[in-house]
């Protein structure tokens, strides 16, 4: 994990699903086979309603869906509020938005199965904030993530909020997921 | 002090003598599930991690379940079927539920005779009626609702691909114990009310992530008053609470229908200790309680179902792992016998045994006579449209599922979820209600208190019981 995350906020609001982190119609595609997974980032984000979509304004597309070979989002942390990643266990949610670019996810709290995920699979890293940052930070800020001090900058806004210690977790996040983890601690060999 | 079932079952697999909520414990894992949704991802991390020719860690201890993607002409979906196929073949993994009239070009036409295909349908229908459910194990699946089978008294839960891949090789996972809401149900069932209603009662309470991190125990005679099956739509909507399991004590019920099915015999009952600690602790009398929906877009927008007779619907939706069981079957053929539908109406067996059942029973879940309609003539009768088992509309799906929501219309259904999208289209509207509600409602064409149809208690038989 780097200790220092920059990146351009992507806004959305409480009880983001994963049906709208992907659409189950997308779920066809094998996360294993390269091309197919390139798909995940390219339709991730795709299933929040419009009015939600990019807060405050909303109707901001996640990744520029006009080229159509285009899987990349410009922004690459995102900022939820409640109980984000609820719904299903489905990896791909937080597969589909780490093939997108994002690196952090930045919210109030999560969904368990979305959290976990996100940790064993050395998707991205799954921060708390108990500010409603969804309210305060818009689409497009740039913002700053320093993990070792537990901050996150606003460096367009000029503000500084703390983040929860990622807690019993950090040690997997620090390992990249549960196999890098359990090698390293010799559950595996 | 005492443990509560899921702290009992966490400290026997973790070798422990007792565990605490908030610990975490590496498990050993009893049975590992996967479908066609998921099963791919899994195997690929599987063979990345373990090596292409490495062998999973207890080939009988894997169950493998198609059942979301079946019914389409999508060719993506059927290699997926064939990637499953491949490694049970490669693996020789014996619990495998084949599609087997899936054959790779386009729509596939339905199994003929439900009763003559490996196929089953929706795995957590499935899990329990092909005997991989049992009291005091632990049973871990790439679905989310994998919690359903917490209903005999099991600790099962869902978890993505790279924790199941982990699973495959080594047999292990880590799990955070969950402190337990305890959920205690007074009084008796009444014939208006089913499982649906109780647990949308509980996530209208505690919200969709009011049970985030923890387990949920329900308990008391009204649960005791349910079926088995009954009991599974309560703990399969655990997860619709943000829980990590939901679960039921074990009975002469629960005894019966796993002695009879279990594939295994090498499994131990675990109890709830009276002195065990709980999170909180929330009660019900069911004598009070009324028939809820959950307006869209939250399972937890609960409102009582006569508070929205205002609300137009364009299509009702039987299925699904919560409300495709053969009780809610029954549950809705016994409105709808001798009436018709006002709204189109589609009706989705959740396994090809529930399937079967439904040509063998009449709406008292009765052997039929000769001459007497099936629950399946009788729905047919009433204008449903009847479709395979399979996950369908459900969960929205290729564009060709049966029964998708492709436009932004407003439907009422026994599944389980009505976030976003959820069914199909993103502006469409879903309120999820009991089998008894949906069927009300199919009658009228609007939100409809199942109340006005029901006036005496609904004879399942022994359908499902066994
Ligand atoms: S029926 Fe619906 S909720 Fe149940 S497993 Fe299938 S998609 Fe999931």
């Amino acid at each position: 994990m780097q200790d220092i995350i920059t990146g351009i906020a992507y806004v959305v609001g409480d009880d983001v699903d994963t049906d709208q982190i992907i659409p189950a119609e997308y779920l066809m595609y094998n996360p294993s086979v390269p091309a197919e997974r390139k798909l995940f980032g390219r339709y991730a984000m795709v299933g929040v309603p419009p009015a939600g979509a990019g807060l405050p304004k909303g109707r901001v597309p996640f990744v520029d869906q006009t080229d159509e070979s285009n899987s990349r989002s410009r922004f690459s942390i995102v900022i939820g509020g409640r109980n984000f990643g609820c719904g299903s266990s489905r990896e791909h949610a937080p597969l589909a938005l780490a093939e997108a670019g994002v690196q952090a996810v930045v919210a109030e709290d999560y969904a368990r199965i979305f959290f976990r995920n996100s940790v064993n699979g050395g998707y991205l890293v799954p921060f708390q904030c108990a500010q409603r940052l969804c309210e305060s930070v818009q689409t497009g800020d740039e913002l700053e993530i320093r993990v070792a001090e537990g901050l996150l900058r606003n460096k367009t806004r000029n503000t500084t909020h703390k983040l929860e210690p990622l807690g019993d977790v950090a040690p997997i996040i620090e390992a990249g997921g549960v196999f890098e983890y359990a090698k390293r601690t010799g559950m595996l060999k | 002090m005492g443990m509560t079932i899921t702290e009992k079952i966490l400290a026997r697999h973790a070798g422990k003598a007792r565990v605490a909520p908030g610990e975490n414990v590496w498990v050993n894992v009893d049975i590992l599930m996967t479908h066609d949704v998921c099963g791919p991802g899994t195997i690929g991390i599987f063979n990345e991690q373990f090596g292409a020719g490495a062998k999973v860690w207890d080939p009988d201890r894997v169950v493998i379940i198609p059942d979301h993607y079946i019914f389409t002409a999508d060719a993506i979906c059927h290699r997926n079927i064939q990637t499953l196929r491949d490694f049970v073949k490669a693996q020789g993994i014996r619990y495998y539920y084949d599609p087997d009239f899936v054959k790779g070009d386009g729509m596939p036409s339905p199994y003929r005779d439900p009763s003559q295909t490996r196929y089953k349908g929706v795995c957590h229908k499935a899990l329990p009626e092909e005997g991989h459910v049992r009291p005091g194990e632990i049973l871990l699946g790439t679905d989310s609702h994998t919690c359903t089978a917490g209903a005999l008294g099991q600790f099962a839960t869902g978890v993505g691909n790279t924790d199941a891949a982990f699973v495959l090789g080594t047999g292990k996972t880590w799990l955070k114990v969950p402190a337990t809401m305890k959920f205690v149900f007074h009084g008796h069932i009444p014939p208006y009310l089913s499982a649906k209603d109780l647990i949308l009662a509980v996530i209208g309470r505690i919200s969709v992530s009011g049970a985030t991190y923890r387990s949920l125990y329900f308990t008391g005679e009204g649960i005791a008053s349910l079926t088995l099956e009954d009991r599974m739509t309560l703990t399969n909507m655990a997860i619709e609470a943000g829980g990590k399991n939901g679960v039921c004590d074990v009975d002469e019920k629960t005894l019966r229908y796993v002695r009879s099915r279990s594939t295994r015999d090498d499994w131990e009952v675990v109890e709830e200790d009276d002195d065990a600690s709980y999170h909180s602790v929330h009660e019900w009398d069911l004598g009070a309680m009324e028939p809820l929906v959950a307006k869209p877009h939250s399972p937890d927008n609960t409102a009582a179902a006569r508070e929205c007779a205002d609300v137009k619907l364009d299509r009702a939706y039987v299925g699904s792992c919560t409300g495709g069981k053969i009780t809610d079957m029954i549950f809705v053929a016994s409105l709808l016998a001798g009436r018709e539908v006002k709204i189109p109406t589609f009706v989705v067996p959740g396994s090809t045994e529930v399937h079967a059942d439904m040509l063998r029973l009449n709406v008292r879940g009765q052997e039929k006579a000769a001459g007497e309609k099936s629950i399946w003539e009788t729905l047919e009768a009433a204008g449903c449209q009847m479709g395979a088992s399979s996950c369908a509309a459900c969960l929205g799906g290729p564009k060709d599922t049966f029964g998708r929501l492709n436009e932004p219309i407003n439907c009422i259904s026994t599944t389980n979820r009505n976030f976003p999208g959820r069914m199909g289209h993103k502006q469409a509207g879903v309120f999820l209600a009991s089998p008894l509600t949906v069927a009300a409602s199919a009658l009228t064409g609007h939100v409809t208190d199942p109340r006005e149809f029901v006036t005496k208690p609904i004879a399942t038989g022994e359908a499902g019981t066994v």
